[in-house]
């Protein structure tokens, strides 16, 4: 079982998410983003090339996977860690507790990871008596209030400041109840101080990586906060949990994406802390984990290899697809039901989770094609999404009245004289009954779009009669 | 060994490949050999007054402080001024780098103590390995010489560059680390750090500190 899915009901989420209002003022946020990318981008000219070159590093590296994923593990054992391999998620999360089991853990701290949401880690820990303490601010919030992150690198996008601190004054009794949390400084005070503990006192400490380097056996992890490097360095066991396709063959690879991860994510050139770990700690080392294990997790993307989601597994994770998807800002990220959301999301789930249970996310898109412009690894979103509907098509996983409508609409486009001929007399009748207002405020079938808002009425003829008139004029 | 059997064999099923194809293996063992550098930014490049020029503006944009000293020898004293003007401890914690450990430090009322942080310490010194101009970005190496929890458990950490270490890219980074510590090993730790700790986790309003140092202060040596 991986982490809960209520993507089955998108629809019902979507409602309940565009009637939030708190949710739609938190969402207002989430609009930073956009012009922040722009801006880095704008500072380095070498920004498309090096779109090319990181495509280009994944594309190679997919295509040799079984040979870099050798290469890789020959490192990690030569410098004195362990490679685990994890089939699926339920596999990852035994390892895991294994691991925690063997060394007798109470409690495991967290950098942030989206693999550890993916097979549900806390859940697991948390079914076993073993706290498992998120350190991301962010994600200590939606731990608090236990939630799933909405985005996948500002977990807590959703959530508004007044949210945070009731979220706070409920969580940490200890502290003074007349204590002043009004300014967000004083609510990431109160976190810093808590989790500095945390921190001290875990037996284990695990990561995600951004970056598996195979040159040299190396995880990656890149944060802004620092939280990963106090999870990874104070307990005893660092365990970094990752899926296959994080492997890049070099270091100066890594350089080359590194350079398209933060402009793309935050709008920084680099975020803060980018960290290479390679081993455990060495003779002479005053500190950091005395054992490294990596958990690699396959989950569904060895099957995407050399098929039309192939390309999907280049995702870098940066989160520029949702930050600039009109879709994913309406209804925010728990709509979507799974652990990814945003156009990136609506691509990976279905693959991950099954068409069955995934298979309406790719239907939450305007086609407009902006996930794909911005897309640092040149992901063809919009093309993958339509792979989709037609599989749902072809499935007949799509509601009755939706493939009802594509029946009708093919029955007439596959008759282009019937089709003219009726698409004109629809034409007429729209202008005629629209003529006194210019718009309608509700017509049959289309209630769904008139309900939010008016439909332009018809202005004349059909686009094909007027292309028809037009180049017949130019001719 | 199972699931590692299973997954390479799903991998290559997918990829309609045996693993034993002597073009394939060739061309992994090339690259990673090889170790091609793609796109290098010109913003980085350039002689030393240039790639200078340039760290001290990026690190300035990451919100990092920074101050220019002739000499190794200055070093102490500056850093005792930047801690008695922003009325900090006069207490430093720092490695046994030997190029730290030689500067004049009892020229100044700094209490000086060794070893890698526990969380007490308010102020750390750290020597970088390197500093990259293109994002006014420092290279740590972890060891006995620069312990890692130097780098995050403090409120202040303070970073010794010295000129000669200021390179382009981090292309160039690892370059010197393949000199060090030998082709196809690296160090246990390799920060990349730029700038002071933050989050905007709470409706993305920027904040400084969040887990890591508050203030990151950067002590440029021989380039003035």
């Amino acid at each position: 079982m991986n982490a809960i899915v209520t993507t089955p009901q998108f629809k019902d989420n979507v409602h309940e998410a565009l009637t939030d209002a708190r949710l739609q003022r938190a969402m207002h946020h989430a609009q930073n983003f956009v012009p922040r990318r722009a801006a880095a981008v704008e500072r380095l000219p070498e920004f498309e090339a090096l779109r090319d070159s990181a495509r280009d590093i994944k594309n190679h590296t997919l295509a040799h996977l079984d040979l870099y994923l050798e290469a890789y593990e020959r490192k990690v054992n030569e410098s004195g860690g362990q490679v685990h391999y994890a089939r699926d998620a339920a596999e990852a999360r035994e390892i895991f507790l294994g691991l925690c089991k063997a060394r007798g853990a109470k409690a495991v701290t967290k950098g942030k990871s989206m693999i550890s949401e993916e097979i549900g880690l806390n859940a697991a820990l948390e079914a076993n008596g073993i706290a498992a303490i998120e350190t991301d601010l962010g994600e200590y919030i939606i731990q608090l209030r236990g939630e799933a992150p909405s985005h996948i690198i500002a977990p807590a996008i959703h959530v508004t400041r007044d949210d945070v601190e009731a979220d706070f004054r409920k969580a940490h009794r200890d502290l003074p109840a007349n204590r002043d949390l009004t300014e967000p400084e004083q609510l990431l005070a109160e976190a810093r101080g808590i989790l500095r503990d945390k921190f001290l006192t875990a037996d284990i400490g695990v990561t995600g990586a951004n970056f598996l380097i195979a040159e040299t056996g190396t995880s990656v992890i890149v944060t802004n906060e620092g939280n990963g490097d106090l999870t990874q360095i104070l307990p005893k066991v660092h365990v970094v949990i990752a899926s296959l396709e994080k492997l890049v063959p070099t270091l100066n690879d890594a350089a080359q994406l590194l350079r398209v991860l933060a402009r793309s994510a935050t709008g920084q050139d680099m975020s803060v802390y980018t960290t290479l770990s390679t081993g455990p700690r060495r003779a002479g080392d005053p500190d950091g984990p005395e054992e490294y294990h990596v958990i690699l997790l396959d989950n569904g993307r060895s099957s995407m290899l050399g098929g039309e989601f192939e390309d999907m597994l280049r995702c870098i994770r940066c989160g520029a697809c949702m930050n600039h998807c009109p879709v994913y800002q309406s209804v925010g990220g728990h709509a979507y039901g799974w652990v990814y959301p945003g156009p990136m999301g609506a691509v990976l789930t279905p693959s991950l989770i099954g068409v069955a249970e995934g298979g309406q996310l790719p239907n939450a898109s305007t086609f407009c094609g902006r996930c794909e412009q911005v897309c640092p690894m040149r992901i063809p979103l919009p093309k993958m999404m339509r792979h989709w509907r037609e599989r749902e098509f072809e499935r007949h996983l799509s509601p009755a009245p939706a493939r009802y409508g594509l029946g009708v609409w093919a029955f007439f486009a596959e008759r282009p004289t019937l089709y003219r001929f009726a698409t004109d007399l629809a034409m007429r009748a729209m202008t005629l009954a629209g003529r006194s207002k210019g718009r309608f405020s509700w017509l049959p079938l289309a209630g769904g779009w008139t309900k939010y808002r008016d439909l332009t009425a018809p202005q004349g003829a059909t686009f094909q009669s007027q292309w028809r008139a037009k180049s017949g004029a130019v001719k | 060994m199972s699931a590692r059997r299973d997954i390479f064999a799903a991998v290559r099923r997918s990829l309609h490949v045996s693993g034993d194809e002597a073009p394939r293996r060739a061309a992994v063992a090339a690259r990673l050999a090889g170790a091609p550098a793609g796109i290098i930014p010109q913003r980085g490049q350039g002689d030393l007054a240039a790639r200078i020029a340039t760290f001290k503006a990026e690190a300035a944009r990451a919100a990092a402080t920074l101050a220019e000293v002739a000499s190794a020898s200055d070093a102490p004293g500056e850093i005792a001024r930047y801690l008695r003007e922003g009325n900090m401890p006069a207490s430093v914690r720092m490695g046994a780098d030997a190029r730290l450990k030689a500067m004049p430090w009892d020229e100044t009322s700094l209490d000086i103590s060794s070893g890698p942080s526990d969380g007490h310490d308010l102020n750390a010194v750290s020597r970088a390995f390197a500093a990259v101009a293109e994002t006014g970005t420092l290279a740590l190496v972890s060891g006995p010489d620069n312990p890692t929890t130097l780098n995050f458990l403090p409120d202040n950490h303070i970073v010794v560059v010295f000129a000669e270490d200021v390179v382009g890219d981090y292309e160039s980074v690892f370059a010197r680390l393949r000199t060090a510590f030998g082709a196809g090993a690296a160090p246990r730790t390799l920060n990349f750090i730029t700038g002071p700790s933050r989050s905007a986790d709470i409706e993305q309003t920027l904040l400084f500190g969040a887990h890591g140092p508050r203030r990151l202060h950067i002590v440029l040596v021989g380039a003035a």
